[in-house]
């Protein structure tokens, strides 16, 4: 066993820890956080967006120095039959301001700098250290790990359980049940690299510009599902992504997927030429609010991805990752400052504290919409996209049909494939998920 | 479009870099005659193909091209198939983009 003692173990390095990690070393406590990956950042897997306002609340002068790719002027909706899409672009030059709102980030480069402030901050980081097992006393209380070092035993007051999606330590402990194929997504990503110039052309940017587009449709095959391309200053992230519970059901594979996606008429002029350099696959939480499991007990906590904070909906995850560890690392330096102890009690401060932020309130807003989408998968996927796109094609080829006869029979084609009941019914079931 | 698209796997995780732990698989499958409907979907739905069948018809797992998603723990866990880790500290995929 190792004899020094911490205040608190952070166990993984990726948003959630990392947050969990600065704060906590900043207020000024023994911080030890145990990452399995050779860096911090070489495990870590995201699209990935960056949302600024919560890095600036850890650390506000990053724009100076964090490896950020492109700040997004112009977001895309994709809805997609097979040959076709129908989009709404929003676009504005509002979004080139002195501190812009979102980032374009490659998470394995910006996880590593994230780290290394980390340890400025006077956190000890051991990374290539697994660790296998929480360890517990006679009551149950978390009062350490177990990793895969040799005298691998570390005690602390409180571990902050910052181990992503899987949660595999949570699980073993008999904290939480492991994730529901149906609660979260598999999704795959390569990454294509091509000159600044043609990234820059064919997404029609200037300087750091940058753009990312989401699609969904039938690129997923009735499954529960979105593609997404993002633009980098040299590459292009682009994946794909369904629920693990929809892959099992249609023995769709997650590769052939990704390449139809790529040759979508849509997609493939965007990548065309481009040298892929890494194939990466992660999990996300899509379960929402009905799927966070306990937060807190005796000696421990858990956050970011482990949590299943993730928003499905505006596809919002590291932020909500951020914040939780944020939220969490000052619960725990209150307790601490009072000299209590870390008991699943006192600890429920982080709970109160994370259920007041947003991170909590926008997940109960759409607690009913996962599951909306994922019964109603061929539909929402399959059906409407195909419908719309037909719809639009019918809207702007000019054939010598009289526009009147046009319409009646958009709207025959809607009513035959889902009936008059069918579409309110949608329209209903959507909108109450919604609000 | 709508047709099966031939896919070699094996090309896109040559693009990854892997420090593979010789003779410490950190997934195994549990022995077995007749494989069980959870494990034949991981022949599908694992990212890297680490699955597949041998000439027996059982399932066997080949872990070196693992990108360590946990998309065979979420199907495969629970059922007893198989037993799922993360590999030893440094080891495993070494993604440089992530």
């Amino acid at each position: 066993m190792i004899e020094e003692r911490f205040d608190a173990i952070v166990v993984g390095a990726g948003m959630a820890g990392n947050a969990a990690a600065l704060t906590m070393a900043k207020h000024g406590m023994k911080v030890l956080q145990l990452e399995r990956g050779e860096y911090s950042g070489s495990k870590n897997v995201q699209g990935a967006i960056l949302y600024a306002d919560m890095l600036e609340k850890l650390i506000p002068d990053f724009r100076e120095e964090a490896p950020l790719e492109r700040h997004l002027v112009e977001q895309r909706f994709w809805m997609l039959d097979d040959r076709s899409h129908v989009g709404l672009h929003y676009r504005s030059d509002d979004f080139n301001e002195e501190r812009p709102n979102r980032y374009t980030i490659i998470r394995a480069q910006f996880d590593k700098w994230f780290s290394s402030k980390v340890k400025e901050a006077g956190a000890t980081v051991l990374c290539e250290t697994t660790v296998t097992e929480l360890v517990q006393d006679a009551y149950g209380k978390v009062i350490g790990v177990k990793t895969d070092r040799r005298d691998g035993e570390i005690h602390a007051d409180v571990v902050v359980l910052a181990e992503g999606v899987n949660g595999l330590l949570g699980t073993r402990a008999g904290l939480r049940e492991r994730p529901k194929a149906e609660n979260v997504a598999l999704a795959v990503k390569e990454m294509h690299f091509m000159p600044r110039e043609t990234i820059e052309s064919r997404f029609n940017l200037k300087g750091d510009e940058g753009s990312v587009i989401e699609a969904a449709g039938t690129i997923s095959r009735g499954m529960t599902g979105m593609g997404f391309i993002y633009a980098n200053k040299e590459c292009v992230s682009l994946g794909i992504g369904c629920l693990v519970s929809d892959f099992q059901k249609t023995g769709e594979t997650p590769y052939g997927l990704l390449e139809r996606f790529k040759q979508h008429p849509s997609v493939a002029p965007l990548i065309e030429g481009s040298e892929v350099k890494e194939y990466s696959a992660h999990l996300i939480p899509e379960g929402g609010y009905n799927a966070i499991p306990q937060l807190c007990g005796d000696g421990w906590v858990v956050v970011g991805d482990a949590a299943q904070l993730n928003n499905a909906i505006h596809r919002e995850g590291s932020n909500l990752a951020m914040t939780s560890g944020r939220i969490a690392a000052d619960a725990i330096f209150q307790i601490k400052s009072r000299r209590d102890p870390m008991t699943a009690q006192n600890l429920s401060l982080y709970k109160k504290m994370l259920e007041n932020s947003f991170v909590i309130k926008d997940l109960k807003k759409y607690k009913d919409m996962p599951a909306l989408l994922h019964n109603q998968s061929q539909n929402f996927f399959l059906t409407y996209p195909e419908l719309v796109s037909k719809a639009m094609q019918n809207f702007v080829r000019v054939d010598g049909t009289p526009k009147k006869e046009k319409e009646s029979s958009m709207l025959r084609s809607f009513v035959k494939a889902r009936s008059w009941t069918g579409l309110f019914g949608d329209a209903f079931r959507f909108a109450r998920a919604w609000r | 479009m709508a047709s099966d698209v031939a896919v070699r796997v094996e090309d896109k995780l040559f693009y990854n870099r892997y420090l593979v732990d010789s003779g410490r698989a950190h997934i195994k499958v549990r022995p077995h005659t007749e494989p069980t409907p959870q494990l034949l979907s991981l022949l599908k739905a694992c990212p890297a193909r680490c699955y597949e069948l041998n000439d027996k018809g059982q399932v066997e797992i080949t872990i070196d091209g693992c990108v360590e998603c946990g998309t065979c723990r979420i199907i495969g866990e629970a059922s007893g198939d198989i037993e799922w880790s993360y590999p030893r500290g440094g080891y495993g995929v070494l993604f440089k983009f992530g």
